[in-house]
């Protein structure tokens, strides 16, 4: 399993819009990825979950992804989310 | 005439016919299936159709209001295809042998629930996706057909709520205005209503009988006027062309620089009274804030603000603003405007008495806490800071020490900040006949011209009897204004307006002879003065 955190830019937090892109995002890969904000976690492969994270602007995410192409996927993800202005 | 109050999420006027929206209340019924697995072939196969029919919602929104307005149908995709509300769907079907209709209605309520049980609106407001979504499977599932398109032109729109699909498949050519009785400032009708801008009311609590009856929506004050009198009207719709000739000038507009003919790029800022004010100023395609002024912050509350209070205000200013620039002016109370907390005497003739940087000179502490704030919150944005009602160097010098004195307290404690411009406020004689010496001090003037003309004058402004003497053109004033914009470039400082004569578009002209750099006006007048001074020789 591997790790990275990231802020959530967007003022009016993970709201629908960003929920929905990161869900997709999400989907791509094989590996198992898991938000956590504080001591809630959620799949980040589904929308609700994440929605139900209510996380608000500034909130650190931390993201864990785990499977055979975790080092690849958390690559990938990563630099989708450091291009977003949405988040980082 | 009948008139209906509500709460208006969207300004604006509209005159039409009233279409009530009655949503038939569908009964779900539980029923009994014996082969669960073909049950959830059927539901999988109108899950198919709903996407289908999203798609096209996509499409049709892109068109209609662009890409922000049909982001909804992205995202109602997604939710629809999310994995948990299938399964949860699919389980149910499984487990309790029942029919997909009455599994989704279930689904939907769960769900649901979970937003409605959250601390914040806009998540709270995400309930409605949730059914909005259901309530598309179930009408499939069921092979219904919806007929949502006006029959009427110019209609207005009432319904108990609106759900995003609901709201886009309407004939936007046709919808003056929406009215209902439910629904939230952050609903998608609301957001709907700006991007289309027409107006919009939530918690109308409207009677059927106004169906099909002649009504005015008015987004300014909140009210639905159903079979309107002659006059109210004729008053209507002269406002209604008013307001459509403005609609006219934003959507030309906007997006364009402030130049003259010539190529003389003018500052185009906007003024404001607090954080609400903002979206007015990017509606409005603002270039900066001219004037931000910061009593509210006083006026609001039952004690001084504190310094953190302050700064997350300046702070979420400056970032809103993204690095454009926003012109604070200091705390500026007394005459016409008192705070009880203060204390301030009462005086027989307040407007030349202890008001505004006289209370701060006399009170450091108050003035300190508002400086620490200001420059703390430099560090975001663009801020700039000005001082009201000076009258001398010397005050301007003093106001400089204790600035000196606060920078020196942060750099010492820490705290980072940047160097802001500073500037003052033109708005007494005395700071006119001494504005060559004022100049070299600070890095702007902005003239406020309604002080400067009532001290010019001797006229008070609060006196309506004094009307037939006042005259707000009048050339004493005029020639100030000249000669303080003289005296500005003489000593490569630049000099602005934000009173009420900046947006008098009869002046213009005058002003942009004169030299001015920057006019700073309230956010709904400035594309018409963009106009005046892209016409401008």
């Amino acid at each position: 399993m591997t790790n990275f955190t990231f802020i959530v830019k967007d003022p009016m937090g993970l709201h629908a819009r960003p929920a929905g892109l990161l869900a997709k995002e999400a989907a791509k890969y094989a590996s198992k990825i898991t938000l956590k904000k504080g001591d809630k976690s959620g799949d980040a492969k589904r929308i609700f979950n994440i929605m139900g994270l209510n996380v608000k602007t500034g909130d650190t995410i931390e993201v864990s992804v785990e499977g055979e192409s975790e080092q690849e996927d958390k690559a990938a993800l990563e630099a989708f989310i450091r291009e977003n202005e949405a988040f980082e | 005439m009948k008139v209906y109050q509500g709460k208006s999420v969207y300004h604006g006027i509209a005159i039409g016919k009233i279409r009530i929206l009655k949503k038939e209340k569908r009964n779900v019924v539980r029923s009994h299936v014996e082969d669960v697995e073909a049950e959830i072939r059927r539901k999988a196969a109108a899950v198919d159709e709903s996407m289908q029919q999203l798609k096209q919602l996509y499409d049709k929104a892109l068109q209609e209001v662009g890409e922000s307005g049909a982001a909804i149908f992205d995202v109602h995709q997604m939710m629809l295809e999310d994995q948990d509300y299938q399964e949860s769907i699919e389980n149910m079907i499984r487990t309790q042998e029942v029919n997909a209709e009455y599994a989704v209605a279930v689904t939907s309520d769960n769900f649901a629930a979970m937003f409605e049980q959250m601390d914040d609106d806009y998540m709270k407001a995400r309930a409605a996706d949730v059914r909005d979504i259901s309530e598309r499977l179930i009408s499939v599932l069921l092979e219904e057909k919806q007929d949502l398109d006006s029959k009427d032109d110019k209609e207005i729109v009432v319904a108990e709520d609106l759900s995003p699909s609901e709201t886009v498949q309407m004939d936007k050519s046709r919808v003056q205005a929406f009215v209902t009785r439910f629904g939230s400032s952050n609903s998608h009708t609301a957001i709907l209503a700006r991007t289309m801008n027409i107006p919009a009311l939530i918690g109308v609590d409207y009677t059927e009988d106004m169906d099909g009856k002649l009504a005015v929506v008015d987004g300014f004050q909140g009210i639905v006027i159903a079979d309107p009198d002659e006059a109210t009207l004729a008053g209507y719709r002269k406002k209604e062309a008013e307001e459509a000739e403005k609609r006219e000038l934003l959507q030309t507009l906007k997006g364009k620089e402030s130049v003259t003919k010539s190529g003389r790029e003018i500052r185009l800022y906007a003024n404001i009274g607090g954080i609400s004010d903002l979206q007015a100023v990017m509606q409005n395609d603002a270039a900066g804030i001219g004037l931000f002024r910061s009593e509210f912050l006083y006026l609001e509350k039952s004690d001084y603000p504190t310094e953190d209070e302050q700064f997350q205000v300046y702070k979420s200013v400056a970032e809103t603003m993204a690095g454009k620039k926003v012109i604070i002016r200091t705390l500026d109370i007394g005459a016409d405007k008192q705070i009880g907390y203060f204390d301030l005497k009462k005086e027989e003739n307040p407007a030349m008495g202890f008001r505004a940087i006289r209370i701060c000179l006399k009170r450091p502490e108050i003035f300190k806490t508002q400086l620490r704030a200001l420059y703390r919150a430099s560090n975001y944005g663009n801020i700039a800071i000005m001082f009201p009602m000076i009258i001398s160097v010397t005050e301007i010098r003093k106001i400089k020490e204790i600035v000196e004195e606060v920078k020196k307290e942060l750099k010492e404690q820490g705290i980072p900040f940047k160097e802001v411009e500073l500037g003052v406020m033109i708005e007494t004689p005395a700071a006119v006949m001494v504005s060559e010496e004022l100049a070299e001090e600070v890095d702007f003037f902005s003239i406020g011209t309604n002080d400067l003309t009532q001290y010019t004058l001797a006229i008070d402004r609060q006196n309506g009897e004094l009307d037939e003497f006042y005259d707000s053109h009048h050339p004493a004033v005029l020639r100030m204004i000249r000669m303080v914009i003289e005296n500005a470039h003489k000593k490569g400082i630049w000099a602005g307006i934000c009173g009420e004569l900046g947006a008098d578009l009869t002046l213009t002209d005058t002003f942009l002879d004169m030299g001015i750099d920057e006019l700073s006006v309230s956010p709904s007048c400035v594309l018409s003065i963009r106009k005046k001074i892209r016409e401008h020789a």
